[in-house]
């Protein structure tokens, strides 16, 4: 079952066209990474999909409601989250209260407070952490909170941009293993942009191959690792 | 001695005046990124309507209940009405960033002289509550009255009530995360517009309570708050422009600092001694006094 339908996206910053008639779909309780170089519209794309940034032209809808030009707060309200790229917790914050915040919107403190603890029992360092100020986090504890942060809000699609920037091998694959476990445990759809592409089709189910604002590819994430073309063209490795 | 703790006293009476000038100016800083020259305006406007209460009632306290509740809706209705056509119109590059501010001053000027068209410019009074004369210590007064400890507690009682609005509840959980990442705060959910709406009506009320405790200790007319607008700024400046508490701590500071030379060297040196501040405190502590780091990640 198709959840996210993007169907010719174009979206301009100022003059430059950063997507191009970009069209894909995004099925229900998979991991879909969309993968490419710098500068080929990965952020640009989630950007669009959660609201911060609104489209030249196309459109896209989400379980068959256009939500095109919706507001991030409203978004969050229909289930889905991002976690934009760069660690995005606020620093001068508590660690407790990145996460908090993800449940403002419900009004529902018992429900939060379950969300949080659900948060905590996948990412354990946080637990240990929740009143310290998010400014002494690790970069990979940051990453944590922050895709803690939107799992409290309890998406159903999560949008996570680079999580494994400038982290440590062995963070990476602790981060990885819990989207794994999001999508196998609780049936959460994830889209996840990222230039490791190695990692990122090694745990997603399908791939999406961007370059220079052009869809690429789109397919079985096996196949896209194992097809030679795409990837001495586009995977660099 | 006794002469110090009355100039003390005093000070701390000044400083809360100026902290909570400090802190309306904070509010609006952090949560538009404006800095309100209005609200000297806002808070004169508001410290007449308190001044015809208290003509009418002969009631001090409705006259700051009425004044605290008209500063908060002027501070919405400010925020909606003008503010946001004004980030609407100018959104991108050099001029966004400042247009609001001018827009604030000319504001300041159009209240003024609505004031002064409605109540004329002659000095006008309201007369204090509580008695003015001072307290006797040690056998001899102080310059320091009920009226002062009246104000110092009145702020003291803004300040708690504000520092358990924003470290006790999620409206202030919502208030301090739009004001330091309004993109992730809105990811996260929170609706950011209506949030900066409340920044201003907080910062409304504290100005407006603000002009009601300084004016029975001082004379009313339309310029009569300028100088507090002055002392609150650079309040908020040497306390970080960014910071609640230090906000507290520089209007403290700053009326301390003001009583001291007043009394012990002379009145002519204030001015000249806080912008001497105000400049110094830029250049040594621009993050201010208590140091509230702003950390930028990549």
């Amino acid at each position: 079952m198709s959840s996210l339908l993007v169907s010719n996206l174009t979206v301009d910053h100022g003059a430059i066209r950063a997507l191009s008639n970009v069209s894909f779909e995004v099925k229900q309780g998979e991991i879909t990474a969309i993968i490419g170089a710098n500068g080929a519209g990965k952020t640009t794309l989630l950007r669009t999909l959660s609201g911060l940034k609104s489209p030249s032209n196309g459109t896209v809808t989400w379980r068959e409601r256009n939500i095109l030009n919706k507001k991030p707060e409203d978004l969050v309200r229909l289930g889905i989250s991002h976690v934009s790229e760069g660690k995005s917790v606020i620093p001068e914050l508590s660690v407790h209260e990145n996460l908090l915040m993800g449940g403002l919107w419900r009004r529902n403190r018992s429900d939060t407070n379950k969300a949080i603890a659900e948060a905590v029992e996948l990412f354990p360092r946080l637990g240990e952490r929740m009143e310290q100020s998010a400014n002494t986090l690790s970069g990979g504890e940051r990453q944590m909170l922050a895709i803690g942060r939107a799992l409290v809000s309890r998406p159903k699609l999560l949008l996570l941009d680079e999580p494994s920037l400038g982290l440590a091998p062995l963070i990476i694959e602790q981060i990885f293993t819990v989207v794994q476990r999001l999508r196998k445990d609780m049936g959460m759809t994830v889209v996840l942009v990222e230039q490791n592409a190695v990692s990122a089709l090694a745990v997603a189910d399908t791939g999406v191959i961007l370059n220079l604002g052009e869809l690429i590819a789109a397919g079985d994430a096996r196949y896209i690792l194992a097809d030679p073309a795409l990837k001495s063209a586009y995977l660099g490795f | 001695m006794r002469e110090l703790i009355g100039t003390l006293l005093i000070g701390i009476t000044l400083g809360s005046i100026y902290s909570l000038m400090a802190l309306a100016l904070v509010l609006v800083w952090r949560s538009t990124r404006v800095i309100n020259f209005a609200q000297a305006g806002q808070a004169i406007l508001t410290t007449y309507i308190a001044y015809e209460i208290i003509n009418r009632t002969g009631v001090f306290w409705l006259a700051i209940l009425f004044a605290v509740v008209a500063g908060a809706l002027l501070g919405a209705g400010i925020e909606y009405f003008l503010m946001r056509t004004l980030f609407r119109h100018a959104d991108e590059g050099p001029v966004a960033a400042i247009a609001p501010v001018i827009a604030t001053l000319g504001l300041l000027g159009i209240i003024r002289s609505v004031v002064g068209m409605i109540w004329g410019n002659e000095f006008r009074s309201i007369a204090p509550p509580v008695s003015t004369t001072g307290f006797v210590f040690n056998g001899q007064p102080l310059p320091f009255s009920m009226l002062n400890l009246v104000v110092i507690i009145g702020a003291a009682i803004v300040m708690i009530i504000f520092s358990f609005i924003f470290q006790k509840t999620d409206l202030g959980l919502s208030l301090r995360a739009s004001a330091f990442q309004p993109e992730i705060a809105r990811l996260a959910g929170i609706r950011v517009g209506p949030i900066r709406t409340i920044g201003w009506v907080f910062a409304g009320a504290a100005g407006a309570f603000a002009g009601v405790l300084v004016t029975p200790n001082d004379i009313l007319s339309p310029n009569s708050l300028d100088v507090l607008l002055v002392f609150g700024f650079v309040a908020a400046v040497i306390g970080g422009l960014e910071s609640l508490p230090g906000a507290v701590v520089g209007g403290l500071a700053l009326g301390i600092g003001v009583a001291l030379i007043t009394n012990y060297i002379s009145t002519v040196l204030v001015f000249p001694s806080v912008f001497i501040v105000l400049i110094l405190s830029l250049i040594l502590r621009p993050n201010g006094l208590i140091g509230s780091k702003r950390v930028r990640i990549a």
